[in-house]
């Protein structure tokens, strides 16, 4: 198994210099880092991949018995980082691949360097029973399910043909402009559930490396207080309240979440 | 970094649809008037009462500016939106988690965003399922200033979305019960088993070409009287439930005369007869057939059989004899059953051996595609199997036997894929040398 094939990896910047790998969310493909990488490759050696069912991965590496529960992810994460023996690395990960990124730190420290938390959620159902607020209930996970049904249905005119089945003709679909953020539909669902239904608030005390948790101002998915959670958490983490809202600051905010990053990396250096 | 700017320029977009308004009512002369007026080319009005919803908001999504359709369809009063309200907010918490992972990532990289199905929350808790369309306004200088969105009301087009689904369920259902149909109907038009014939060793294989259709083609081997046997194989011209009802008539019909009178002439000639009387209006209906009357050689010494075929139009039976030695045994002349009213029927006899192997098939076999792949077009090539393909593919098994034949043919049909379109039917019939003989 070629791991770089796999993952669609792509390895730019500065040779030598410390390396940061970002790692994308649910939704979309490593494209949501365009903004930020032009200006961390002055400094860094920069890491690029889209996770096993999004983007130009390899789909054929893709099943739901090894993706339907975030320990897969985290196993690429880690063969990533032996196969690309670049030494430790400053893993960056937005929302769900925060999650990737402590699990893999807990089980593998030595591999890491740091952990930058972006928009991070250990868990995004409210749980009555200790207080935790994630800021959803098990309904709405359900609801989103829904609205992504909704939207390989409804995805204009051009899915239509696609939708009545044409496998012989793949090229109806290649035709979408909204084309970062296309998966194939299965995929997307259990990402999904792996993304909404995972609880990680326990793996968060076990992290033994450098981190910071940087959260934006005002987030629908990850709202402060489970920002200020994780941070609580994780015994020594640094917290960021970026001014960015939205779920995306690397895109809503590129400057910010650039410096945010980069400074935590060179004072690990 | 960003608020104030954005601010400004907002103002700048509620200024510029204002003055875009000010400008319908220029000179004009009174009929040109009277149309402007009947044409309600205000601009103001048109956004305000578009048959769509309209939505300004800030990069954040913070609401700036919203039509009077949009308010309605939500029920809101336009204070309670303005700068006080999210897009987001407008949705239903799933469409949210949609809005946060897809549309705003997708928004910020390609400028625009279009045809989201995404369901909106009115005031009062009901839902509205839309669909969205979203750019960004930059300025002068490339900066993203502000987020358009246009709303359409996706009522009808979900339901219709749904009802599309249902249809093709439906449709899927209903193609699986046909299958299962055509494929019931299809068994009943063949033998469940061959006869046992003492001495003989008999093999037959059905290759259905497609599921969706019941093929022609048909085969069968009886009793008759004490010690004789008769065969045949046939292929009725077409497919589906028309042809279905001439095999099932073709095959009742030969075993109903062939106990009447076994001479494979006779046999053929009856059959010939009964089709003409059927179907002799507009839609004639014909087959080609192959029949055979078995009978043992007396001399039990000897052993094999004596076996007499009449063909009516259909490709000959292949003999593959026990010293490797493979012909067609044709039966020139013979016409199809069924067109003319005197078919002439052909008939020749050869005595089976120890060791012989007797192969009968219907065309769809020769006439298979064998051209690799599809041309430019979508469509198979001209190159078929042919006849002398399956003499050389013959002489390659021989000597051989009925079931090692037949699973021969099998393997072949598989190479040729989709390329068999055409059902196919084939029957072999083997007689074995004595257990003395075997190791030689």
């Amino acid at each position: 198994m070629d791991v770089r094939h796999r993952n669609h990896v792509t390895v730019s910047g500065r040779p030598g210099g410390p390396v940061v790998m970002l790692a994308h969310g649910f939704g979309c493909d490593q494209n949501m880092w365009r903004l930020v990488v032009p200006a961390l490759e002055r400094d860094f050696t920069v890491v690029l991949f889209d996770h096993v069912g999004a983007g130009n991965s390899d789909l054929s590496a893709w099943s739901a018995d090894r993706y339907s529960t975030l320990d897969g992810y985290v196993e690429d994460v880690l063969e990533l980082c032996r196969e690309l023996a670049l030494g430790p690395v400053t893993f960056v990960g937005h929302s769900v691949s925060a999650m990737m990124g402590v699990v893999a730190a807990v089980q593998e420290p030595e591999a890491f360097a740091g952990l930058v938390l972006l928009a991070p959620s250990p868990r995004f159902i409210d749980d009555p029973e200790t207080g935790y607020r994630g800021g959803f209930d098990a309904e709405d996970i359900d609801e989103l399910l829904g609205s992504l049904d909704a939207n390989y249905l409804g995805w204009s005119g051009a899915m239509a043909p696609v939708i009545m089945g044409n496998p012989e003709r793949p090229e109806l679909g290649e035709e979408l402009t909204n084309s970062f953020c296309r998966t194939d539909p299965e995929i997307a669902r259990v990402f999904a559930r792996v993304t909404f239904l995972s609880d990680n608030r326990e793996d968060l005390a076990l992290v033994k490396v450098p981190t910071l948790v940087a959260q934006c101002s005002s987030d629908a998915i990850a709202p402060r207080e489970v920002g200020e959670f994780v941070h609580a958490q994780i015994p020594g983490s640094r917290l960021v309240t970026l001014d960015a809202t939205g779920h995306c600051p690397q895109l809503a905010a590129p400057e910010e979440t650039t410096a945010a990053i980069a400074s935590f990396v060179e004072a690990l250096a | 970094m960003r608020g104030c700017g954005d601010e400004e320029d907002a103002e700048a977009e509620t200024d510029g649809a204002a003055a875009v308004g000010d400008s319908g009512g220029r000179d004009s002369s009174g009929d040109e008037a009277q149309l402007s007026a009947l044409l309600e080319d205000s601009a103001e009005d048109l956004y305000e009462h578009a048959p769509c919803g309209y939505l300004s908001t800030l990069l954040d999504g913070r609401i700036l500016k919203v039509n009077t359709t949009l308010l309605d369809w939500l029920g809101y009063e336009r204070d309670d939106l303005l700068g006080r309200r999210y897009f987001s907010d407008l949705l239903t918490v799933g469409g949210r988690l949609y809005h946060e992972t897809h549309f705003a990532p997708l928004l910020r990289m390609q400028g625009e965003v279009s045809g989201i199905a995404l369901e909106l929350k009115a005031a009062d808790g009901s839902r509205l399922p839309v669909l969205v369309t979203s750019t960004v306004r930059t300025g002068e200088d490339g900066q993203p200033l502000l987020i358009r969105t246009t709303l359409f009301d996706a009522r009808d087009r979900r339901a219709y979305e749904t009802e599309l689904l249902r249809a093709r369920k439906e449709a899927e259902r209903e193609r699986e019960r046909l299958q299962r149909l055509a494929a019931t109907l299809q068994k009943t038009l063949l033998p469940p088993i061959l006869a046992d014939v003492p001495g003989l060793n008999v093999s037959a294989y059905y290759h259905i070409a497609s599921a969706d259709e019941v093929g022609g083609d048909f085969y069968d081997l009886f009793p008759l009287a004490e010690g004789t046997w008769g065969l045949f194989l046939g292929d009725v011209c077409g497919k589906g439930a028309a042809a279905a009802a001439v095999t099932s008539l073709a095959r009742y019909t030969l075993r109903a005369a062939a106990v009447y009178n076994p001479d494979p002439v006779a046999v053929l000639g009856n059959l010939n007869t009964v089709l003409n009387h059927e179907y002799n209006g507009a839609d004639p209906r014909f087959c080609t057939v192959i029949f055979g009357l078995l009978t043992p050689d007396p001399d039990p010494d000897r052993g094999g059989f004596h076996i007499t075929l009449a063909g009516g139009g259909h490709p000959p039976a292949l003999l593959m004899r026990a010293d490797g030695t493979t012909d067609y045994l044709p039966t020139p002349g013979g016409q199809l059953i069924g067109v003319l009213p005197d078919a002439h029927i052909a008939t020749t006899a050869v005595r089976l051996s120890p060791g012989d192997t007797l192969l009968l098939h219907t065309d769809g076999l020769t006439e298979a595609h064998v051209s690799a792949g599809l041309d430019s077009e979508d469509r198979y090539g001209e190159d078929r199997y042919g006849d002398d393909a399956l003499l050389d593919f013959a002489r390659t098994l021989a000597p051989t036997t009925a079931s090692d034949t037949v699973d021969a043919i099998r393997d072949l049909l598989d190479t040729f894929g989709s390329g068999v379109d055409d059902d196919t039917a084939v029957l072999a019939i083997h007689v074995p040398r004595p257990p003395s003989e075997e190791q030689q």
